[in-house]
């Protein structure tokens, strides 16, 4: 593990209702304390009525404990995990819109795509759209490799990240539906270290 | 309207339901949830909720205020020495935007709120109409919790929900913002339930009797344990159980401004108050101890002075109710998350009976020390002119304790908390964490109201006076017997010894001139005095408190005093001044 002070990518992972400001309520927390959201992916979970956020910092560790107590402090907030990029699988989607004349010309363009796990999501006859997923280095550089070719467009979805150890949210949310929740519920991170989901 | 009344002040829903009005329903709700008194002021996005308010008089109490700040301090008055919640209505607009401060300062003290604003028809938000403002996102970061309303079958739900946010777990204040269509909307109401569960939220941590276990080792083993205490015992109805730990574990205990009074200022276990104004020993000995306990205080840096400094040698055991707490300032050897009333005794049952005689003695030296250097100076002075301390120490010899002190901020507040003499709990009303000038007078308003068997005096600087001396309407109008001592040192006293002290005496924009204090009480129907002799303060204090409802005391004092011992900004707690 890296020094508790040093600055490493996050992944922090909060499950809550679904309410109107919410999404304020938590973007705060951060802006408060002048720290920039690098990626925020928000939309249903598996479970009905429930949120997940996918927020993506670059902090120490120190600091990211401290803010994912204050974000579960909301009330709407049901749980908030933090996990370093080695913690989680994550993605990121990107849309590439390219002059379909200079694919259909240039036999090199189509073989790069190719290479670069790259599909075409939308053919038509003045540009194509190319999809491709990955980390950032991945879709960073199929942008290097269409620029010479005359990219017309690019967009890039936030990450959306599976947490390597954890297992789901679906029995933990049953103990929070309970009037008495068991011990799990109000977990301690210093009874968790070691253990295989580091939470709070 | 009686006889609707009737039926809906049950507290079990109806089979069938009845006929009401949003408005009618948000009252019938305040009824079931034991609210007695609304600090409160109306407007055009309100009126529907006045409306109602208007057959419900003698059920609620309605206390029309003169600025909303000064119905929010009010509430928060009234939430300190009550333990209940605050009430205050406001309208749209500048009617929600003045509660900001209070709300604010709710936040950060964790005091229990209820506000309710009035807002523009639903179907004219974001339309920038008449006396609209995003209310609920100007409050969002002072808030525990917000909620807009804009239909009326939402208010009997979400306003349980708002008390019970407002009230468990860390207290805070809670905003529900109605629009004016859901105040007049009828709607088949089914009556009110209040609420207890919430499923995403866990307002209390659940106990964790190893960390109690390993606390209590700690403790046992300690040989120069301390106690630092702070409103969370307060807010958790814990004194006693507070009480019951301290004497059987014999450490000494030491408090924050908040803190003050949750166990009696006398108690011979009560070493002081901490912090940058706090007293010698507790200051000096944090960095001495081998064992902190911090128990529902928060580490603010008012009391830690710089945190890198700060009881590096202790272990640290710290109970809270709030996780967000542990470790944020201070990093802790035990954390005890849970509700004080529980956690204490368990605690106290494995603790060893002791009596840390020597480590006592040391903060006896202390105080010895500080008597000499500091105290006897301010409470026996023997300059020409008043010091603010003597007439704290003049107004306990009177009150004996008894009464409730409500203060401003700066100089005057920090004076009245090391000196006044608390006997019983909720009786120390101020702005601790957010520091807000102005707070004091509408405070002391809703403090009576909560307490209003209790003499309740203000304490307030020449300063603070006047940023809401307007609540003196309020007074008048209400016939509340709220007790006013201004002390005046014709100054913006902390702000000028600051710049005294660090800015080469550089007294930039602190010379502040006061209107004629009492006659502005007598515009208000209220009793005044005004003094600067020391022979007259015994006699203006007796008249003042014998007096049959309020009066306005003015206390002329020394110009430029200091408050002493300090704590400068940047400095470890150890290197507290003495001058």
């Amino acid at each position: 593990m890296t020094q508790e002070s040093e600055k490493q990518e996050f992944n922090i992972t909060v499950y809550t209702e679904n309410q109107i400001g919410l999404l304020n309520r938590i973007a705060i927390i951060f802006t408060r304390r002048k720290i920039n959201i690098d990626s925020l992916n928000t939309s249903p979970s598996e479970i009905d009525k429930i949120h997940r956020f996918n927020i993506v910092i670059n902090e120490s560790e120190d600091v990211v404990r401290k803010l994912t107590r204050q974000i579960e402090k909301q009330v709407e907030v049901l749980k908030c995990y933090y996990h370093t990029n080695a913690d989680v699988i994550w993605q990121e989607m990107a849309l590439y819109k390219v002059s379909t004349d200079v694919i259909a010309e240039k036999v090199s363009v189509e073989r790069l795509l190719r290479e670069n796990g790259a599909r075409a999501v939308v053919i038509r006859k003045d540009y194509t759209v190319f999809e491709t997923t990955g980390h950032r280095e991945e879709t960073d550089n199929l942008i290097s490799i269409l620029q010479p070719y005359g990219l017309i467009e690019f967009v890039r979805s936030a990450r959306v990240a599976i947490i390597k150890d954890s297992d789901g949210f679906n029995r933990k949310l049953r103990e929070f539906e309970r009037l008495e929740p068991g011990e799990d519920v109000i977990e301690n991170e210093y009874l968790n270290q070691g253990q295989k989901v580091f939470t709070m | 309207m009686e006889a609707i009344q009737e039926v809906l002040t049950e507290e079990k829903p109806t089979e069938t339901g009845i006929e009401v009005s949003g408005s009618v329903a948000l009252l019938e709700a305040l009824i079931v949830e034991g609210v007695d008194t609304i600090f409160g002021y109306p407007g055009g996005a309100i009126m529907p909720i006045y409306d109602a308010l208007f057959d419900y008089n003698d059920k609620l109490n309605h206390i029309l205020v003169r600025h909303e700040q000064g119905g929010i301090h009010a509430g928060q008055g009234y939430a300190r020495t009550s333990g209940k919640c605050g009430v205050v209505f406001a309208t749209s607009g500048p009617g929600a935007t003045n509660l900001v401060t209070g709300l604010a300062d709710a936040q950060i003290d964790s005091t229990p709120l209820v506000c309710i604003t009035g807002q523009v028809f639903a179907h004219l938000l974001g339309t920038d109409a008449f006396q609209e403002t995003d209310v609920i996102n100007i409050t969002t970061p002072v808030t525990k919790w917000n909620y807009q309303i804009t239909d009326a079958t939402e208010i009997p739900e979400v306003i349980a929900k708002a008390f019970y946010i407002a009230k468990s777990g860390r207290p805070g204040p809670v905003l529900i913002d109605i629009t004016k269509n859901a105040q007049i909307q009828l709607f088949n109401y089914k009556g009110y339930t209040p609420c207890s569960h919430i499923r995403s939220y866990r307002p209390k941590p659940i106990v964790r009797p190893q960390y109690i276990e390993q606390a209590a080792a700690l403790i046992n083993e300690a040989k120069k344990p301390f106690i630092l205490f702070g409103q969370g015992v307060i807010l958790g109805s814990a004194e006693q159980e507070f009480k019951a730990f301290v004497e059987k574990s014999g450490i000494p205990a030491a408090w924050t401004v908040l803190g003050a009074g949750a166990i009696p200022t006398d108690h011979p276990l009560n070493v002081g108050m901490l912090g940058m104004h706090g007293n010698y020993g507790p200051n000096v000995l944090t960095n001495e101890c081998d064992v902190l306990i911090a128990i529902g205080m928060r580490f603010d840096d008012r009391v830690t002075g710089r945190l890198d400094k700060y009881a590096k040698q202790a272990k640290v055991v710290h109970l809270d109710i709030d996780p967000a707490e542990i470790d944020k300032n201070v990093k802790s050897t035990v954390p005890v998350w849970g509700d004080c009333k529980e956690t204490l005794p368990l605690l106290t049952a494995l603790v060893d009976e002791k009596q840390h005689t020597e480590w006592l003695a040391k903060f006896n030296d202390y105080t010895r020390q500080e008597v000499e250097q500091v105290i006897e100076k301010e409470l026996n002075p023997t300059t020409a002119e008043m010091t603010m301390g003597e007439v704290i120490k003049q107004l306990n010899e009177i009150t004996k304790g008894e009464a409730v002190i409500v203060t401003d901020v700066g100089q005057h507040q920090m004076v009245a908390c090391r000196y006044a003499q608390f006997n019983n709990t909720r009786s120390n009303v101020t702005s601790g964490g957010l520091g807000t000038m102005g707070f004091a007078l509408p405070a002391a308003i809703g403090a009576k109201f909560g307490a209003q068997d209790r003499t309740v005096v203000a304490i307030i600087g020449d300063g603070g006076f006047q940023m809401t001396c307007q609540e003196l309407g309020t007074i008048m109008q209400s016939g509340i017997d709220v007790k006013i001592i201004i002390l005046n040192n014709r100054f913006l006293g902390m702000v000028r010894q600051w710049q005294e002290l660090f800015n080469s005496r550089r007294y930039s924009f602190v010379d502040i001139q006061s209107p004629d204090f009492v006659a502005l009480a007598a515009a208000y129907r209220i009793p005044g005095k005004t003094i600067d002799n020391r022979a007259d303060l015994p006699s203006a204090l007796s008249e003042m408190l014998n007096n049959k409802g309020s009066f306005l005391l003015e206390v002329m004092v020394t110009k430029e005093n200091n408050v002493f011992p300090m704590v400068p900004q940047g400095c470890s707690v150890s290197e507290i001044r003495l001058k």
